[in-house]
């Protein structure tokens, strides 16, 4: 692979080639020195555009523990924030020898400008664009939901056929949701779209996805395996996306009454961070269905065979 | 002052004589024109050079009135980074423009009479094609007040055409006033229909690709409801319309219902939502980005086909140049438009004539007589015909080229086609007697200068000698 720009155009083998290869990143943090030589001598670059201190550091730790040397590159208070284009930072970059680029904007498809502009000869891995993608979260979206349903010795090589995956919220401005969507249906999982039609991306229907309105239906007939709830921003209000909270709470918020209907098996997944009582209530976080930290937990695995399959060994140009 | 060299263009086929879509041009016979102190002076077969006669074989080509494009930002005063009336019309002598309608959204915006007057004094003085600008309905195109029309309307730049594009004049009662205010100076109002609420950060075309994309949508309805209701004022107060840069199908269809119950609605398209579609963004590459965006490939079938019912009256490039910079950015960040003039007759060959949507006859209505008489436009040729001002284009529509940065002769490389194999060259541009584009190349800029001088002194003498015999 070459670079990691998205889910929608990673094929079923990659996937899974990362997500087999996560599981032995994952195994080898479980020893007392966790650190490997891997990525001896190459600079990883994490040039983040937006704040984000839980993806930044996590990408930051699965560099380290490849030896990798970080450089964590913020827009803000930096020349970008005086106005230096994404050009010269690419630049810049390149001249100080980036092997790899993390990088994380708000501007859709920014990430795949910096890899096909031949600016820049770094691998890179999209950490989040815009309301685009952010394929490193389905990764370890669908690499949690896979050991929690095969156990850590069964998950290798499998995909998620047939599972049912509900996810809830925002849509509409979710990359994790897209992402999500089509990682999961690369990998055979039946996905569900539950939100007000305001926060439905539009077009949906014309996706690979059912679309719902109502949560207890979706809970009903979906009988998901997982359900993944999203973070609600409360700005979304204010444009008229919802009338105000107590409505949001109440008709897509998983109260304890919902956790109480979900089949035996299922999940709960949230990509962090949550707003207890508006998408989630305390009881479904906390309870033993949750996989909220497992979810970070994984993320490192996940990055770090992410990072290894871009800047070591074969270097393939990936869709 | 020295008079321009007379031209005798040999064995070309004549636009107007193509009336069936679909023709080869050899059913059109073969027809020479003497060109002479301005004008076309004697039209037949077997002319024979004179003295000091420029002769050109114009055997396989095909020869149109001068195109007029109604719809060219030359960015003049303001943004000469981008583009200047010198630079924009050499692009338009290469494209087979011998006039065009300069928008509006310069700075200072052309909202006063002196802009205006400086934006047309610039283009007489390059010479490469007749600047008309367009004024703007409000002042600084801020859609609260109107700007000074009227002043604008009686400058020696006579505008007779007005519009915000860029910016949709939105306010309806704004609107529906500028309306019947222009109607007192014979003007009319070119509308760039985008209702600014519904498009707030708009990116592209909004559907199921602007949700997989991330970029913020641009909906169908936010042109089609601001032309609906446009239609609607221009019937009840009787007034002209023209719509900027038609893009959807649904649009189309409002258009063909106002024409239907009479309504003086004209619409434009552009070359490239003739030809492009939203498809383009997957690749998050900005030269693809425009304002209005590009379509379904639904809507560009239903554009074509709303040109060969007529629904469509123009072919406009909407000539957008930008910086590199501007574009070499992420998506977002980019700017909106793209360059067209060099390229707007190889696109319409293509979609048009070769796709069966209309003749070379219609052609050059659409790319010439429509958009001149929608403009207004002061000595421009009706036709190919003894005494008619010589404005004319000689195209080749055979054959096919990669269309390189070579054939762009703006400042600006924004085009979408680099890279792109089309169809057709414009061979040779002449206006008001004297050459601009020769043989495929433009023809330097002091010769030009010169001969528009020397073609204004000429055609000065000839309307004073017809004051003076007639008034």
């Amino acid at each position: 692979m070459r670079h990691l720009l998205d889910t929608r155009t990673l094929a079923r083998e990659d996937a899974l080639r990362i997500l087999d290869t996560a599981e032995d990143m994952a195994a080898t943090q479980q020893r007392e020195v966790r650190k490997l030589p891997t990525l001896r001598g190459k600079t990883v670059v994490n040039l983040f555009y937006e704040d984000s201190t839980r993806t930044r550091i996590s990408f930051e730790a699965a560099a380290k523990r490849l030896s990798a040397d970080v450089i964590n590159f913020s827009a803000k208070g930096s020349s970008v924030s005086k106005g230096e284009s994404l050009k010269d930072t690419a630049q810049t970059l390149q001249a100080i020898g980036a092997d790899g680029v993390v990088i994380r904007h708000p501007a859709s498809g920014a990430p795949e400008r910096l890899a096909r502009s031949g600016w820049i000869e770094a691998g890179v891995l999209n950490a989040g664009d815009g309301t685009h993608e952010h394929p490193t979260q389905a990764l370890l979206d669908a690499f949690t939901m896979r050991r929690r349903l095969f156990g850590e010795a069964a998950s290798r090589g499998r995909d998620l056929d047939g599972m049912s995956v509900v996810i809830v919220g925002d849509l509409a401005h979710s990359r994790v949701a897209r992402s999500n969507l089509w990682l999961l249906n690369t990998l055979g999982a039946n996905v569900t779209f539950v939100a007000p039609e305001t926060l439905q991306p539009y077009g949906a229907r014309d996706w690979p996805v059912t679309v719902r309105h109502s949560l207890d239906e979706a809970i009903r007939e979906d009988q998901p395996d997982v359900i993944m709830m999203l973070r609600i921003q409360s700005e979304r209000m204010h444009a008229a996306f919802f009338p105000n909270e107590r409505e949001y709470a109440r008709n897509w918020g998983l109260d304890d009454a919902r956790l109480a209907q979900l089949p035996e098996r299922a999940l709960v997944m949230h990509p962090g961070p949550m707003n207890r009582g508006l998408e989630i209530s305390s009881a479904a976080a906390d309870s033993d269905r949750s996989t909220v930290l497992e979810q970070v937990a994984n993320g490192v695995s996940v990055r770090m065979a992410a990072l290894y399959l871009l800047l070591s060994g074969e270097r393939t140009e990936h869709a | 002052m020295t008079q321009n060299p007379g031209l005798l263009i040999r064995g070309a086929r004549l636009a107007a004589d193509l009336t069936e879509r679909d023709a080869d041009i050899s059913v059109a016979d073969a027809v020479d024109l003497r060109i002479a102190d301005g004008r076309i002076v004697e039209r037949g077969t077997g002319l024979q050079a004179r003295e000091g006669e420029r002769v050109i074989d114009a055997a396989g080509l095909v020869a149109f009135t001068g195109f007029v494009d109604l719809h060219t930002h030359l960015r003049e005063p303001g943004f000469e980074q981008s583009e200047t009336v010198l630079t924009g019309t050499r692009a338009a002598a290469a494209g087979g423009f011998t006039s065009v309608f300069a928008m509006a959204n310069t700075l200072p915006v052309a909202d006063t009479a002196g802009v205006v007057e400086q934006v047309q004094a610039l283009g007489d003085a390059a010479g490469y094609a007749t600047v008309r600008p367009i004024g703007a309905v409000t002042e600084d195109l801020a859609g609260e007040r109107l700007s000074e029309i009227g002043a604008m309307a009686q400058s020696r730049a006579a505008v007779r055409v007005f519009s915000d594009d860029g910016k949709c004049v939105h306010d309806s009662l704004l609107m529906r006033r500028a309306l019947e205010y222009v109607k007192t100076f014979d003007g009319v109002i070119a509308q760039h229909a985008q209702d600014p609420r519904l498009t707030e950060a708009a990116q592209m075309n909004e559907g199921a690709l602007s949700s997989e994309l991330g970029l913020k949508g641009w909906p169908a309805v936010a042109e089609e409801s601001i032309i609906a209701r446009d239609v609607l004022l221009a019937e009840h107060i009787g007034s002209r319309l023209h719509i900027c840069h038609l893009s959807t199908a649904g649009s189309v269809e409002v258009v063909r219902w106002a024409k239907a119950r009479g309504v003086q609605v004209t619409a434009e398209v552009t070359p490239h939502h003739l030809l492009l579609t939203e498809d383009l963004v997957r690749s998050f590459d900005p030269r693809y980005k425009v304002n209005p965006p590009l379509r379904r490939d639904t809507d560009v079938q239903a554009l074509r086909q709303a040109v060969a019912d007529g629904v469509i009256d123009i072919v406009a490039t909407d000539h957008a140049p930008h910086p590199t910079e501007a574009k070499e950015c992420e998506w977002d960040a980019a700017a909106f438009g793209m360059v067209g003039l060099e390229s707007a007759f190889p696109i319409a060959l293509q979609t048009l004539v070769q796709g069966g949507y209309a003749s070379f006859a219609e052609l050059e209505g659409l790319l010439s007589q429509t958009p001149a008489q929608i403009g207004g436009l002061l000595g421009h040729p009706s036709s190919l015909s003894v005494n008619q001002p010589a404005d004319l284009v000689l195209v080749d529509p055979s054959g096919i080229s990669v269309f390189d940065a070579q054939r762009l002769q703006g400042r600006s490389i924004n085009s979408p086609y680099l890279g792109m194999e089309l169809p057709g060259l414009v061979h040779t541009t002449v206006r008001r007697g004297y050459l601009t584009l020769d043989a495929g190349a433009v023809v330097d800029v002091e010769i030009v200068a010169a001969a528009a001088q020397a073609a204004n002194a000429v055609q000065g003498a000839v309307s004073a000698s017809v004051r003076g015999g007639t008034r």
